[in-house]
């Protein structure tokens, strides 16, 4: 029992992480109709940003500014240099203006980092475990995490119901040319939720770093699960993209750890696991087949 | 490039004058993986490549060569692809790189069924060593089973009784749980196949701590290995629970990265930075000199590969066209291999010795391989009396 709890968890905290990816890409794709591949990216050059920073100068505290300013920086270049240009465009021309920004990020961090993956050192003050039930002892770290992102989540529904940025976004999101002819910048909001975006994508990668290898090529590793979970959640819904990452978070996790033993229930073992090893990793996508079968808009469409 | 070109055709212009015979520099396909995580896997096979081409001054057994790099992206298709531009546009009939067995599998087939040379420098699926070996297919590394089977042993010798094996879902993969399993002689007390793009590995860790097994063996190359070894630590295991590796799971890159958290860790190889022979010596005073970043056994593959092919070079004079003389030449393994002894077995695949290293605590204080105990003497592998050759 302890151990599901523990593997629960552990879902949870891969939930949050792809939530912090999610929220970002949602909006995006949602309020913008871009399809952001690059998004990823943005994930690799706050982590790198972070470690580099941890490394040089030993404190934690200053990694966690650099890396969200030098992600929100990077995304407003990207936006004002190239998606800008891309509003009106179909979305392949999207896909491969993103994808060539995916190559270009990648390459300049082969170039300035090099190939070997770097790894940040874990803060001081998060490097232990706790004993949460009895015998289950859960690194603090990730408890952290989850903590971070279920904060992340609420001063996003905070910021999105709430206050007036909040407002102009959904009413975006809903119908882009009303707002624009009630003669709200568009201009500027698109570019201030791509930085936003940008900024939870970097905090996502700056919080991997101490987990995770950080290497070139790690954004495009999370990408794709991001993309199921925007699609679960419903493009464009923050709600449906919270719930969503944390399904699917849980899912894989539990398939992964339980569907091998499940499996060896009925066949010999060695078979089992790689069944089972198969199985888990098309769970995500069969759960996205399912969802969509259901309901093809996904689990939340955008302020209906 | 311009250094090398110069070289290569100073060294024409030698041949010319001396002996009239005027070659055309011998075409080396290089496919191999340099970007996304693995790509310094693929970065240090090329460089090792390069520096025994560089300590020649631009020729290798004599006979200068071209090498074309390419990169597949650990994308099978794309492996593939590069093969065929190679060989039907580029007339190359020599070659080399390919660090990953899946795009190995896709590849290789294409190379040595068109007539020409195929020398691994890394990976090596089982099936090519066994049934599907080939005339044209050369192994300079080891075969994958081998590399594990290493571990297995070095498990059995260490006295554990039970292991957890953990490996990613892919034929090396596969062949490396099979290679422990083989030369381990206790329980295995959980078999986890993983992802090949997975990152976070917390549902294993708790999959281990419920097992308690004695040992943990696990397979994962690259930038894989940084996370699975971090994670292992930070879940309190490695205080716990110790670890039986090959070196994919340990490379200098991965003991760099991870630090002193991999001191204690049990490793087996076929070669070490603290070899002691005179190649190796010069190998890795070289490697020192040229590059600012850690020596990994994919450099030294890359090195003893590029010598493999100088020796059948300089005993052919650099003719592919005859590829009977060149296979020949080849299987003789007439080099000085910085791993030191060296032979191709019957299905051209490495006969060598494996040896025990240790991750210990280092003389300026960065944690170290250290060599031990050789573990298995003139080790081949399990595949080779399937091969008809």
């Amino acid at each position: 029992m302890t151990l599901f709890f523990e593997q629960t968890l552990n879902g949870l905290q891969f939930g949050v992480m792809l939530f912090l990816m999610a929220a970002g890409l949602t909006l995006i794709f949602g309020i913008m109709g871009i399809i952001n591949l690059a998004h990823g990216s943005i994930y690799m050059v706050g982590a790198y940003a972070g470690t580099l920073v941890i490394t040089e100068t030993g404190s934690f505290l200053l990694g966690v500014p650099a890396a969200l300013a030098v992600a929100a920086i990077t995304g407003i270049v990207m936006e004002v240099a190239v998606i800008r240009r891309l509003y009106r465009r179909d979305h392949l021309d999207q896909v491969l203006a993103t994808f060539a920004i995916i190559l270009i990020l990648n390459q300049a961090i082969t170039i300035f980092f090099g190939r070997q993956p770097l790894f940040a050192p874990m803060p001081d003050a998060f490097s232990g475990s706790v004993e949460l039930l009895p015998g289950l002892f859960y690194p603090v770290y990730r408890l952290v995490i989850i903590l971070v992102g279920l904060a992340v989540a609420a001063g996003l529904y905070i910021l999105i119901n709430r206050t007036r940025i909040g407002m102009l976004v959904r009413a975006g999101s809903t119908n882009r040319d009303m707002v624009r002819a009630l003669g709200v910048d568009i201009r500027m909001l698109y570019t201030v939720v791509f930085a936003l975006g940008a900024l939870l994508a970097g905090l996502a990668g700056l919080m991997a770093g101490p987990v995770l290898a950080v290497q070139v090529g790690m954004g495009e590793q999370i990408l794709i699960t991001t993309f199921v979970v925007v699609v679960i959640g419903g493009v464009g819904s923050i709600k449906g993209a919270f719930y969503a990452s944390l399904i699917i978070g849980v899912v894989d996790t539990l398939l992964r750890a339980y569907l091998p033993g499940l499996l060896r229930q009925f066949m010999v073992g060695s078979e089992a696991d790689a069944l089972g090893a198969g199985i888990s990793s098309m769970g995500i996508y069969l759960l996205m087949a399912l969802v969509l079968l259901a309901r093809p808009k996904g689990l939340f469409v955008a302020d209906s | 490039m311009s250094l090398i070109r110069f070289a290569a055709a100073s060294a024409i212009a030698l041949a010319a004058a001396s002996a009239a015979q005027a070659n055309e520099p011998v075409k080396i396909g290089m496919i191999t993986t340099l970007s996304g995580p693995a790509g310094y896997l693929g970065q240090d096979i090329r460089d090792g490549f390069q520096l025994a081409i560089d300590a020649e001054g631009g020729t290798l057994g004599g006979v200068p060569v071209t090498v074309m790099v390419e990169d597949d992206a650990l994308k099978p298709g794309n492996g593939r692809q590069i093969a065929d531009r190679f060989l039907n546009n580029d007339g190359v009939k020599l070659f080399t790189g390919i660090v990953f067995s899946n795009v190995a599998g896709a590849t290789v087939p294409d190379i040595v069924d068109n007539g020409a040379i195929y020398v691994s420098p890394n990976a090596a699926p089982s099936n090519f060593a066994g049934k599907e070996c080939h005339e044209n297919y050369f192994v300079v590394s080891w075969q994958n089973d081998s590399l594990h089977e290493s571990a297995g042993q070095n498990a059995s010798n260490l006295s554990y009784s039970n292991a957890f094996v953990l490996a990613p879902n892919y034929q090396a993969g596969k062949d490396a749980i099979a290679g422990f399993k083989r030369f381990f002689k206790g329980e295995i007390v959980g078999e986890v196949y993983t992802r090949l793009d997975q990152t976070d590995f917390a549902a294993e860790m708790a999959q281990i701590r419920d097992a308690k097994p004695d040992v943990v063996f696990q397979f994962h190359p690259g930038g894989l290995g940084i996370s699975f070894l971090r994670q292992y630590q930070q879940a309190g295991l490695l205080e716990t629970v110790p670890m039986v590796v090959a070196e994919p799971s340990m490379d200098g890159v991965i003991l760099n990265a991870v630090g002193d958290a991999a001191i204690g860790i049990n490793v087996s190889s076929h070669w070490n930075a603290d070899f002691d022979n005179p190649a190796n010596k010069q190998f890795v005073a070289a490697w020192n000199k040229a590059y600012d970043r850690p020596i990994t056994y994919y450099a030294s593959q890359g090195y003893d590969t590029a010598l493999a092919i100088a020796s059948a070079l300089r005993a052919t004079g650099g003719n592919l066209h005859e590829l009977d003389a060149f296979r020949e030449a080849l299987r003789k393994a007439d080099f000085q291999s910085v791993r030191g002894d060296f032979a191709f077995g019957p299905n051209q695949h490495p006969v060598q010795d494996w040896y025990a290293l240790k991750v210990v605590a280092g003389e300026d204080g960065k944690p170290v391989l250290k060599t031990g105990e050789k573990i298995l003497d003139d080790h081949s592998d399990a595949y080779v009396a399937e091969c008809s050759l």
